[in-house]
């Protein structure tokens, strides 16, 4: 070992301070309330104090920074929009899509790790299941005591989740559940799984199967160039018995889960502006700071040109989330609204991570600079929750009434 | 124990300095402000974790107008009981300081807090102005505070070290670094400060005894000379023709 960092060595957090400043350039938080700037600014406070100072670390060793989940549930990143009789928040979707924004300016896997306990784990058990198992579920969760997780996606099933072959059988007072999913995040640590699996008359059911139970394992996925500093596993089932009162009642079909990745997929159209805006902001700062034929780099036509077209995508992605945002809050933004927000969104950042990467020239493929681990999160971010294509054709879909999937 | 938290608005760290085009006045115009850190950070989490410890009431106090309600909302976020905000504009600190002494003869408080200064005029007078006013033991610069019943003991920062007092309650102090350590507002916090009173209330007449008459900027710093360990000759003679230092 001689230029790598010695995996073995403890991390210890970085004394470099995160100088990141938000970016606003038409005035929107004009249009926020002050609950909205309270809940942006904490979390970005505890982002800068928390994540930034340990998360190249992490992610180069491809660990999963565990510590955090005891901060991001104080902070109240777990459901933050559910019902505080659960533990939860009880805020409005602008201030949750403001915390995912905060967080994945930090980092996308730490946002992921939030999106998938609010929104594909607590979600579903607050819409679809019990009394008896919100409360039991959602406080050990919301206070992340609980690690949840969410089997929706298999290894031959991933933009048709209607494919699925996880399915159920009716045995008395339980159901025997077989199959396997595939690219789950947190399914290594997860306490609880949110399952969806076909009954016997072939309709999609949710249930939540407890880490644990017999015939349940979940193996770790290695190897990701992307989300490094986040655990994604697989989710095997050979004869698992799950009682039936851990079996959503009342929802059958693919509404259930798609419900959830709507959810999931309106964080994420928010929080890439997180990663968006911080590649931005260190691309200005550094161009400002880097002189080459002796003036600063911004004060060249072709930075500028980057420079202007990233705040322009910016603040046009955040005018898209805050209107979103207002819809969602008046239980109105549709699920193709919500596609073309996350499609739009996610390019949008990966795209500015790029250019960004260019005007940090060399330094920008280093730990130095968030840059490169942003843009290398952003390719999954780019796929998973419905890819890029997959959004487009509900688009397409949504403008012309004829379906382009197959 | 009754806790009183004086806090003020601030413009944050990074914002740039602008005044009037007369120099008259400071001009906030685009700049984002902020609870002064000294306020928030320390004297405000070493009241709540006296309440945490030994119950009590921790009430935020805050001259200002209504474009402060922010900043005492994060107050409460944090974990204030409730808020007082005399409705004028903070417009000396002697004029502050007899709106904190007002209130405070009109209500019973055991401890008094202040941040050790504002970071922006950087005074450090409004506490021992209110102290005095009230008659009130006052220890400015508390980096440690040890509560016994009504007995504290507090360790100040000074010149060289640190001293070490005893006071009883009732008593006023200002929290310097590592009184306490920074919280930050969760979800909850922000979801309850809705539910939390911020009672709005007049000023008491108190003359300023001070006007600004201009502010000014400070000179330009000038250019940085690197000058080679081997050359002390050439230092020698910049720091006595150039500099006239010598």
């Amino acid at each position: 070992m001689t230029n790598h960092q010695d995996h073995n060595t403890e991390i210890v957090k970085s004394t470099k301070t995160d100088r990141f400043q938000g970016h606003d350039y038409y005035n929107v938080d004009d249009l926020l309330t002050t609950e909205h700037l309270l809940v942006r600014d904490s979390v970005r406070e505890w982002v800068k104090q928390e994540v930034s100072p340990i998360i190249e670390q992490y992610a180069e060793r491809a660990m999963y920074p565990r510590h955090l989940v005891k901060g991001l549930a104080e902070i109240g990143a777990f459901g933050p929009s559910l019902p505080e009789k659960y533990g939860c928040g009880g805020l409005d979707e602008i201030s949750y899509g403001l915390i995912m924004q905060e967080l994945e300016r930090g980092d996308s896997g730490i946002r992921s790790a939030a999106s998938v306990q609010g929104s594909l784990v607590m979600y579903p058990i607050y819409k679809y299941g019990t009394e008896e198992m919100r409360m039991k579920y959602l406080p050990k969760l919301a206070s992340g005591e609980f690690i949840g997780c969410f089997g929706l996606t298999e290894p031959d099933h991933g933009s048709n989740p209607g494919g699925m072959i996880t399915n159920i059988v009716d045995d008395g007072d339980c159901y025997i559940l077989n199959g396997a999913k595939m690219w789950i995040t947190n399914s290594p640590i997860a306490d609880v799984a949110v399952v969806w699996a076909k009954d016997e008359e072939g309709k999609v059911r949710g249930m939540v199967v407890e880490a644990g139970t017999p015939g349940f394992s979940a193996p770790e996925i290695h190897g990701k160039w992307s989300l490094r500093a986040s655990i994604t596993g697989e989710l095997v089932f050979e004869d698992v018995r799950v009682p039936k009162e851990n079996v959503f009642p009342d929802i059958k079909g693919l509404r259930g889960p798609l419900s959830c990745l709507s959810k999931a997929r309106y964080g994420i159209a928010w929080g890439v502006i997180g990663a968006a805006m911080d590649c931005y902001d260190s691309a200005l700062r550094y161009s400002l700071e880097r002189e080459q034929f002796g003036k600063p780099i911004a004060g060249f036509q072709l930075t500028q040109k980057k420079l202007a077209e990233m705040i322009t995508e910016i603040t046009k992605a955040q005018l898209l989330a805050w209107r979103l945002g207002t819809l969602a809050n008046e239980g109105k933004a549709t699920p193709a609204q919500i596609s073309m927000a996350k499609r739009n969104n996610v390019h949008m950042a990966l795209e500015i991570a790029r250019e960004a990467r260019q005007i940090h020239g060399g330094m920008g493929i280093t730990q130095e600079y968030s840059i490169m681990r942003h843009m290398m999160n952003l390719e999954t971010v780019l796929t998973y929750e419905g890819t890029h294509d997959i959004h487009l054709l509900i688009t397409g879909h949504d403008v012309t009434g004829l379906q382009a999937f197959k | 124990m009754n806790m009183l938290v004086c806090v003020s608005r601030t413009p944050e760290t990074t914002a740039p300095v602008k005044f009037s085009a007369d120099m008259s006045e400071y001009d906030g115009s685009g700049v984002n402000f902020i609870m002064n850190p000294y306020d928030e950070w320390y004297a405000l989490v070493r009241a709540l974790e006296v309440k945490e410890s030994q119950g009590g009431k921790v009430t935020l106090f805050h001259v200002g107008g209504a474009e402060s309600d922010a900043v005492i909302r994060k107050g409460l976020a944090i974990g204030a009981d409730d808020a007082v905000r005399v409705d004028a504009a903070p417009s000396s600190s002697m004029f502050v300081a007899k709106q904190i002494a007002e209130y405070c003869k009109a209500n019973a408080i055991d401890i008094l807090f202040f941040g050790k200064e504002t970071i922006d005029f950087n005074g450090a007078e409004v506490g021992a102005m209110a102290a005095e006013m009230l008659d009130m033991p006052y220890i400015s610069f508390a980096i440690d505070m040890q509560l016994d019943g009504n007995n504290a003991t507090i360790t100040r920062e000074i010149e060289g070290g640190k001293e070490v007092g005893e006071v009883q309650t009732p008593f006023a102090l200002s929290a310097a670094k590592g009184l306490a350590e920074q919280r930050i507002a969760n979800m909850r916090g922000i979801m309850m400060s809705k539910r939390k009173p911020i009672n709005v209330i007049p000023a008491a007449d108190a003359a300023d005894k001070a006007t600004v008459v201009k502010y000014a900027y400070p000179d330009a710093g000038g250019d940085v000379v690197y000058i080679e360990p081997d050359n002390m000759d050439e230092l020698v003679r910049r720091l006595a023709e150039e500099a006239k230092v010598l």
